[in-house]
């Protein structure tokens, strides 16, 4: 397992990150939520929101914006929080998996199994 | 670090029309070659990330494992494949121990299912993985990743391990993107199997 940078992070600097705030919301996102911008940075804001608003002119998972951003999963999620309320970023969802964590159904399992076959 | 930024060398974008990120999961011991894995089939170069759990989180399944711990961190990396239009499947390499397990249900709800690699010379770092995606419910399959040359015969593996006869089990050398690739269509295989046979709708994540 590659150990990042992350692990000499603070808790300071997250904190001043999400401005204390806890994990309420970021039930709004999975880990492969796929972000778009929908505007440009405006001075003044937040460096990390300007960051996620110049990486997701094409689409890009929470994930990745975590890794990129060298932060944690649930930090990010509440940094999207901000962007998703003020309109500055759409969430596509993941809509394979159906309620109640079953797998999805056979039309989209097979659509992966001849896609990967395919690759 | 900002060399990886997207734009920068090696970062593929998503086509505009992707609209559907889907979860494999590998888990696996140490060294056994779950990175190996992600990398020979990914279309970027493997990234990496941390997700924390404070002592209040939610989801643990046993609080007394943390009891001494106000922060829980587990590492992990991921690739990423896209399959056509609209579909991106997200490969995710995890660690089999158990701090990893606390935060299944945050990181990997939903996942489509799991591959466990597994070193023939140290089957017993996959006993605690097996047990907790049999308690998730989430399907998965058993690839022994040949490195060297292997000791024992797939079947030898599947009775040390105790596995139930449906469990598909593939051999693999995770180096090689086609047998990668021949682990992951195992997997979509099987999971296509589950969702036709009327089993898999009883399957919790």
């Amino acid at each position: 397992m590659i150990r990042g940078p992350l692990d000499k992070e603070g808790p300071d600097r997250l904190y001043t990150v999400t401005g204390g705030r806890s994990r309420a919301d970021e039930s709004r996102f999975d880990m492969v939520t796929l972000i778009v911008s929908e505007s440009d940075p405006t001075p003044g804001m937040q460096s990390e929101h300007v960051k996620i608003l110049r990486m997701c002119r094409r689409p890009l998972s929470v994930v990745e914006i975590s890794s990129y951003l060298e932060l944690p999963v649930s930090v990010v999620k509440i940094l999207l929080c901000d962007l998703l309320d003020t309109g500055r970023i759409t969430a596509r969802h993941p809509h394979a998996a159906r309620p109640g964590g079953r797998l999805p159904g056979p039309e989209t399992l097979k659509k992966v199994l001849v896609a990967l076959q395919n690759l | 670090m900002s060399t990886a930024l997207p734009g920068g060398a090696g970062h593929a974008p998503l086509r505009e029309s992707a609209s559907n990120g889907l979860k494999i999961v590998i888990v696996g011991g140490f060294g056994v070659g779950k990175t190996t894995m992600v990398q020979s089939v990914s279309e970027i170069r493997p990234l990496s990330t941390e997700e924390t759990m404070t002592q209040a989180g939610i989801g643990i399944d046993d609080a007394s494992f943390v009891r001494h711990k106000t922060t829980t961190t587990v590492a992990f990396d991921f690739g990423r494949i896209s399959l056509d239009e609209q579909m991106v499947l997200y490969l995710f390499g995890a660690p089999g121990q158990e701090r990893f397990w606390f935060l299944w249900d945050r990181l990997f709800s939903g996942t489509l299912g799991a591959v466990v690699l597994v070193d023939t010379n140290r089957l017993s770092d996959s006993w605690y993985a097996l047990d907790r995606l049999e308690h998730h419910g989430t399907p998965f399959i058993v690839a022994r990743n040949n490195f060297t040359e292997p000791q024992h015969t797939l079947e030898e593996v599947r009775e040390a391990l105790d596995l139930p006869p449906e469990v598909p089990m593939i051999e693999c050398d995770a180096r090689k993107r086609d047998s990668s690739k021949a682990v992951l269509v195992a997997l979509a295989r099987y999971l296509y199997s589950l969702s036709t046979n009327g089993s898999a709708g009883e399957t919790t994540a």
